[in-house]
């Protein structure tokens, strides 16, 4: 497995996702409570699709995968994610 | 050097993304951190990667006049400017340089006093990115060349580590601001030692790049 990159290289995945800056944004990790920016999450991006993980844990927080141009996003594992 | 229709200005420290599109449908996106400071024309700084799918194009293909499909200005986390305040410390491995010299920029261009310290590893002194802008900046650069020196070189001359953190950085009481970019391994080494020395794992913002998808 390469090296997991952070939060800051989906900066534009999630910009053109849900249409706001979200680096910065808060996020609480859903199974063990340990809160990050999203820029220090850990992703890996070649998973196939894109796979942000919890630093503290390792528990899976978000998934994003792109189909035909339609984005398939998976948040479960975060608790809270705060602006 | 990117002319942007409709920029709406970038902040020091954040990147683009450059998308390239084959005939066949193909696409390929990679990040690129933005060089030069606020309120200047959006340049980045490509290094060729020998089996990249990006950058040969940017650096050998590309010519002036041709148009690009961008999405930015990227990252709200990873960026600095002079209210932010410092004293600033910036370590750089490798290309993870260019965002950090956006910040250096910026801060010459705004006349800031923020204090400025950079320590910047690279494998050879040709590998030195921006070599004759770094004197002038204004800040301490430190460097260190982990894989070969010149005659006579004075500077470090080793990876990163623990001891050289405690003798280049700011002391923790002070307060600093610190920004860490290079591939993976060479930023968790950094972060860590910083956290070690006392710095609050919350001062210590850090972006990490690969060859693979990317900066």
């Amino acid at each position: 497995m390469t090296d997991a990159l952070d939060g800051n290289a989906i900066g534009g995945l999630l910009l053109e996702v849900f249409g706001t800056e979200l680096t910065a944004a808060q996020g609480t990790c859903g199974s063990c409570g340990a809160q990050r920016p999203v820029a220090e999450l850990a992703v890996y991006l070649r998973a196939p699709g894109t796979v942000v993980r919890c630093p503290s844990c390792d528990s899976v927080l978000m998934t994003f995968v792109e189909v035909r141009a339609i984005w398939s996003v998976d948040m479960r594992g975060l608790a809270e994610l705060e602006l | 050097m990117l002319d942007v229709p409709e920029w709406a200005g970038h902040r020091a420290g954040q990147h683009l993304d450059v998308r390239l599109t084959a005939e066949d449908g193909y696409r390929a996106e990679r990040s690129y951190s933005i060089a030069s400071p606020p309120g200047e024309p959006v340049a980045i700084t490509v290094e060729r990667l020998d089996d990249g799918e990006v950058s040969p194009y940017l650096t050998e293909e590309l010519r002036a006049g041709d148009a690009l499909e961008l999405r930015g200005p990227i990252g709200g986390y990873f960026v600095w400017g002079p209210d932010d305040g410092g004293p600033l410390l910036l370590v750089a491995g490798g290309s993870g340089i260019v965002p950090l010299m956006a910040m250096l920029r910026l801060r010459l261009a705004t006349g800031s006093d923020v204090p400025a310290r950079l320590l910047y590893s690279s494998r050879t002194l040709a590998d030195v990115i921006y070599r004759p802008e770094l004197d002038g900046l204004g800040a301490d650069v430190v460097h260190t060349l982990t894989r070969e020196q010149p005659a006579g070189w004075t500077g470090y001359a080793r990876r990163v580590d623990a001891a050289m953190l405690a003798e280049v950085a700011w002391p923790a009481g002070q307060d600093p601001r610190v920004f860490v970019c290079g591939p993976t391994p060479f930023v968790e080494t950094v972060a860590g030692s910083l956290v070690d020395l006392g710095y609050p794992p919350q001062r210590v913002k850090t972006e990490r790049f690969g060859a693979t998808g990317g900066r």
